[in-house]
């Protein structure tokens, strides 16, 4: 069952207060439980690097491949010139999820309304804006992303901007299907008789009904983009004097039979990023979707 | 609708699709900052003067945009994507060069991902809450997760210093002698690691899927009036059930051919893979634009074949579409 299906039902919650039933269907799944609290962990260690840690992640500090767990000062070792490797973990988080949060933003926006158009208005303008998302799912989109970067000179806000480009078609669709869904619904018909417009009938009805798919399929974007920050900046795509997880693991890699450290924990940092959002976003499918709960 | 009809339909979409990639180019050119000829040049200066007057006059950089769209387009019509000024080559020729290994890395990653999730995906149906749906579980989070080119590293480390069983770079051996099998025998054995790398990812989907497809199935009216006829439970699963639970495998892989050639990049940038994500990465670094455009012309032309052949595949698999039952 693809993830539109199975929240396909959520607009359709019974119940008085649908937003509190899906709060407490979601404290009672473990994994997401799990999910939330190590993301929480991750943020306030990005967090903590960002804004509160003064060391330079580029300063040479310590013997060059010193391997972790040989000296306090340096726990996780350091990479070829010398680096700390905590220290690129503190400082790189933050441009990492920093792109990624803004590029999932990006994709929202572009997805949802052309989606929203789409689906309201259907017709020719859903076919023209079909084909436009097509035509978009047709570019590989790390491949996009890669060319619109060179194009337009590296930096942080160029990558997110590009990993937004490339990723919303699949927002467009979920986007469209919930509205050519809800517009036929009685509530949208009793909007329309009382002289709603067009904008308020998409924005203000359509929407929020709309939102659970749609909240569930942001927070897997943010998982998507940050993998794509983390792919593009591992091939020198993104603005090489910020440091972030990605870059770690691409200036490490032609050393990794020397040193397997410098590579590994950014990967695990990535990793476990991902996959804490991955498990908030399926306990968020999980909590929105009553049919699932209890499973 | 006759199946020449669809055919024919869906082959003038691809190209009306491919020509739209042209379009995107052209503006992608003009939409950079600088000078056009510049940008087709390549940034990275060493353009000499008498090259940039070149450029214009080929390109028509100083007619009207649409004409110079048309000139483009007319271009590309007869096999001309440009020419690489930093290898002082045709482009067409540089990435024909490179396409067979990209296609030769996509095409073993997507029949493994699809055999082995497919197969995995069978036995975890049969037990839905037994370990091999657990193990599902697990890899479908790690191949989520973790970032393809991380996990190809890992691999090199693994098969590099702690059991070299497998090559961890490029496609042939270097000091590789022998006749026509040997080389084929050479070349899929320095496939394994880099198809491998890039197959989790869609494993973990391919398996994830079929389980729940299949779980659906096999509770279908059919399966349980086949197992009441006293049909032998292999035949009920692998020719009831199997045959409908693989549709939306079908449909779900021929969408995931633009993550592929995605993902392939990043492998083949990882294992030294001589394919067209090489090319498409030191392009990136030359500012090699008419090269990289003309990649991205390449994979969209490849994923629009994959789609195409998805289509047709649907069509073959599930005859009542083919019977116009939709």
């Amino acid at each position: 069952m693809s993830m539109a299906d199975a929240t396909a039902n959520s607009h359709a919650v019974e119940g008085a207060r649908p937003l509190r039933d899906a709060l407490i269907a979601y404290r009672r799944n473990k994994p997401a439980l799990l999910g939330m609290l190590l993301l929480s962990a991750i943020i306030a260690f990005v967090i903590y690097g960002t804004f509160f840690f003064k060391g330079d992640p580029y300063e040479i500090v310590w013997a060059p491949q010193t391997p972790p767990g040989t000296d306090a000062a340096v726990p996780l070792g350091t990479d070829y010139l010398g680096r700390d490797i905590m220290r690129g973990l503190l400082k790189g988080g933050g441009p990492t999820l920093a792109v990624g949060a803004a590029a999932a933003i990006i994709t929202l926006v572009i997805g949802i309304s052309l989606g929203g158009i789409a689906g309201f208005f259907g017709g020719w303008i859903d076919d023209l804006l079909m084909r436009v998302t097509e035509f978009f799912q047709v570019l590989p989109a790390l491949l996009f992303a890669m060319v619109v970067i060179t194009l337009f000179s590296p930096s942080t806000l160029t990558t997110a901007i590009a990993i937004g480009v490339v990723l919303w078609p699949q927002t467009a669709r979920l986007t469209r299907a919930e509205f050519l869904k809800i517009r036929e619904l009685e509530y949208v018909t009793a909007a329309r008789s009382i002289g709603a417009r067009n904008g308020r009938i998409m924005w203000k009805v359509i929407l929020p009904n709309a939102l659970p798919p749609l909240v569930v399929s942001a927070t897997l974007t943010v998982g998507v983009a940050i993998l794509f920050q983390a792919g593009l900046s591992f091939l020198g795509l993104d603005d090489p004097n910020t440091m972030s997880w990605g870059l770690m693991i691409g200036t490490n890699r032609q050393y990794i039979l020397d040193a397997w450290w410098p590579v590994t924990f950014p990967g695990i940092a990535i990793f476990l990023t991902v996959f804490a959002v991955s498990l908030v976003g399926d306990g968020l499918n999980d909590a929105f979707n009553p049919k699932l709960r209890g499973r | 609708m006759g199946s020449t009809a669809y055919i024919a339909r869906r082959l003038l979409y691809g190209v009306i699709l491919l020509v739209g990639v042209l379009v995107l180019n052209f503006f992608l050119i003009h939409a950079a900052p600088g000078d056009p000829a510049q940008t087709i040049a390549g940034a990275m200066g060493g353009a000499t003067a008498k090259m940039l007057a070149e450029i214009r006059t080929s390109y028509g950089l100083d007619k009207p945009l649409l004409t110079q769209l048309a000139i483009y387009l007319a271009h590309v019509a007869h096999g001309d994507l440009g020419t690489s000024y930093y290898f002082n080559q045709p482009v067409i020729g540089l990435i024909a060069a490179r396409v067979g290994p990209t296609v030769l890395l996509v095409l073993a990653a997507q029949v493994f991902a699809i055999t082995v999730g497919v197969a995995m995906g069978v036995f975890a149906a049969r037990k839905p809450s037994g370990p091999l749906s657990a193990f599902i579980a697990v890899l479908s989070t790690i191949g989520y997760a973790a970032p393809v080119f991380w996990t190809g590293i890992m691999l090199i480390i693994l098969f590099a210093s702690i059991w070299p069983i497998f090559p961890v770079d490029g496609m042939t051996s270097a000091r590789f002698a022998g006749g026509y099998f040997a080389y084929i025998g050479d070349v899929l054995y320095h496939l394994v690691l880099p198809a491998f790398t890039l197959a989790i990812i869609f494993l973990a989907q391919y398996s994830r899927l079929s389980r729940a497809s299949m779980i659906d199935v096999l509770g279908a009216d059919y399966v349980r009036t086949a197992r009441a006829k006293g049909v032998s439970e292999t035949k009920v699963v692998f020719k009831h059930a199997l045959r409908n639970a693989v549709l939306p495998i079908i449909t779900v892989a021929g969408i995931q051919f633009g993550n592929l050639i995605s993902g392939a990049l990043l492998v083949e940038s990882v294992f030294n893979w001589p394919g067209m994500g090489r090319l498409a990465f030191d392009s990136v670094l030359r500012r090699d634009y008419p090269t990289l455009l003309g990649i991205l012309f390449f994979a969209a032309l490849m994923v629009i074949i994959a789609n195409l052949l998805t289509d047709l595949s649907y069509r073959f698999a599930d005859p009542r579409i083919r019977t116009g039952g939709r």
